[in-house]
């Protein structure tokens, strides 16, 4: 790809991660962090095709070892945010059945 | 599938990753938020066993994946490993499991840089080298680093900042190794320097977090978070994905904003976290303090307090996490508001061991919304308080930060419950908080101390109070 489409991509989505969490209540600080630390489990991706062009069993062994983490990350990260969250919803459908 | 579909498909999970950032950001949507990104995560994942993606030399690779059987076996142990941790993982344990997953997350992105180090051509670029490099040093100080903040929330280590004589001039030299070894990776492309920079790397993710006071370990997990983003937004240059690179940087740049707002919250400066432990002085004379009196009293000294109170503020902290007394908490509010008292809890933005955990914990007892007051809200309202009730809290109420300038938690906003007319602490024991600092407040004569667990405590004042 081209240099310059890379750094476009990088500096407009540096701004978009800036804005979009630029107001955020100190309530959903944790399940925030929780939520973008599942978001960069996607490296996962990055490691399927690190394993799909392995040759040696050092780099099979690396790259094997890097799916597990990858997965532990996103897999787990979304869920344990899920459960974080569910604990607010719980609150509000008690607040509307109470309206 | 032509490199064109991939691409449109990688871009709609960008899209995803951003409506996910931006949905999380708010009460109403977080949790559609969440599922959002974990659709576009799955799309991510989902599509690439589909793309014959070109090899070096551009000639076309064919399906299905090499090593398919190795990376659907990998995909199971990581699926059967993190799903039941985060399932069964108590609210309490929920921040070191972030600070883990972190970890492992910057662990993956280093390997990976690794594997991708290791079958570099001689046709790569220098910027290539540069980026896998960076992904290695950054990966390797997320992954070291979040271990011992794991380590630290876990209790298996001190809470308490880990400064040594010469510490910073320890950790500057590991920095300027860290970099140096850096420039000559990449000058020389050799695995034997490649090895020696991840291990520097490591060691210095360690150093960096060990003098970190317990109180601001949220902090760090939050830059780490950070640091890992960016570590996958340049694996994604490596790797030629422009998905990676923007869910990399989306989370890089929203975790560098949220790691200042967390910061913000606490009343210091990104700097002073993380730095603090060497400018900071020793404490002294806390020695002297230990021997001095407390009132301690009994459950039914408690509950006839709070029976004749008008206005009572319940200011939780970790002590409720760990007992898991925020249903009990709830029955105490309940009943003193049939008698007519008023009743609010005075939520610290970090009291817990991470920004909102009071929010979750009370949230899972179904106390109302209206009930929780933030800081700037109840701090006013102590004035006319005639009861704290400080639960297993200690640092975000102690007025050290206010009055002791040079102590580790100085400058951070408390709740000033100093100023109701008593103040009841349920405690474990006499010990001081996260940021192992003595507590003045614990001496002053309106303060009554209740020892125990807290829920036991918490049990007994309730049917004291009904007994009146």
């Amino acid at each position: 790809m081209e240099p310059i489409a890379i750094i476009s991509i990088f500096v407009l989505a540096v701004f978009v991660g800036f804005e979009v969490v630029s107001k955020v209540s100190s309530t959903l600080h944790t399940p925030l962090m929780s939520g973008a630390n599942a978001i960069h489990g996607v490296i996962l991706v990055g490691a399927i095709i690190v394993t799909s062009h392995s040759e040696t069993n050092l780099e099979l062994g690396l790259s094997v070892a890097a799916i597990v983490l990858a997965t532990i990350n996103m897999i787990g990260g979304f869920v344990v945010t899920d459960r974080m969250l569910e604990m607010f919803k719980g609150k509000k459908t008690e607040k509307k059945e109470a309206k | 599938m032509s490199t064109f579909v991939y691409d449109l498909i990688g871009l709609a999970a960008g899209v995803c990753f951003v409506l996910a950032l931006k949905g999380l950001s708010s009460p109403k949507s977080a949790r559609r938020g969440n599922l959002i990104g974990a659709l576009g995560a799955t799309i991510a994942t989902v599509v690439i066993f589909f793309y014959a993606a070109p090899d070096k030399e551009g000639n076309a690779t064919s399906l299905p994946l090499n090593n398919l059987g190795w990376i659907l076996g990998a995909i199971a142990v990581g699926t059967l490993i993190g799903v039941p941790a985060a399932r069964k993982v108590q609210m309490t344990q929920m921040p070191q499991l972030v600070a883990l997953f972190n970890g492992v997350g910057g662990g993956a992105a280093a390997l990976v840089a690794i594997v991708e180090y290791l079958s570099l051509g001689d046709g790569a670029t220098t910027a290539v080298v540069i980026a896998t490099v960076f992904t290695v040093v950054v990966g390797c100080v997320s992954f070291s680093g979040s271990i011992i903040t794991f380590l630290k929330l876990q209790e298996l280590m001190t809470t308490r900042p880990v400064v040594f004589p010469g510490g910073r001039f320890v950790i500057a030299g590991t920095l300027v190794a860290v970099l140096g070894v850096s420039g000559w990776v990449v000058a020389a492309l050799g695995t034997t320097p490649l090895l020696i920079l991840a291990a520097l790397s490591l060691l210095f993710g360690i150093l960096f977090v060990l003098p970190v006071g317990g109180a601001d370990v949220p902090i760090v997990i939050s830059l780490l978070n950070a640091f890992t983003g960016l570590t996958v937004a340049a694996s994604g240059y490596v790797l030629d994905s422009t998905m990676l690179i923007i869910a990399g940087t989306l989370v890089g740049a929203s975790g560098t904003i949220l790691t200042r707002m967390m910061a913000e919250a606490m009343g210091r400066s990104l700097f002073g976290t993380l730095f603090g432990a060497f400018t900071a002085k020793p404490q002294e004379a806390s020695g002297a303090a230990e021997d001095r009196p407390v009132r301690s009293g009994s459950p039914d000294d408690v509950a006839i307090l709070l029976n004749y109170a008008r206005r009572v503020v319940i200011v939780p902290g970790f002590g409720l996490a760990v007992a898991q007394a925020q249903h009990t908490v709830r029955e105490l509010a309940d009943l003193l508001i049939a008698k007519g008292i008023d009743v609010a809890y005075g939520i610290h933005p970090v009291a817990g061991r991470m920004p909102g955990h009071m929010n979750v914990l009370l949230a899972e007892a179904n106390v109302p919304y209206e009930q929780l007051a933030e800081m700037d809200e109840v701090n006013p309202t102590f004035a006319q308080t005639d009861v704290a009730i400080v639960i297993g809290a200690n640092d975000v109420v102690n007025p050290a930060a206010e009055t002791t300038p040079g102590c580790p938690i100085y400058g951070m906003p408390i709740l000033q419950v100093a100023n109701s007319a008593n103040v009841i602490f349920l405690k474990r024991s006499m010990r001081p908080g996260f940021a192992g600092i003595e507590n003045e407040l614990l001496y002053d004569p309106k303060t009554m101390l209740l020892f125990g667990d807290a829920k036991a405590s918490l049990t007994k004042v309730v049917s004291a109070l009904k007994g009146l």
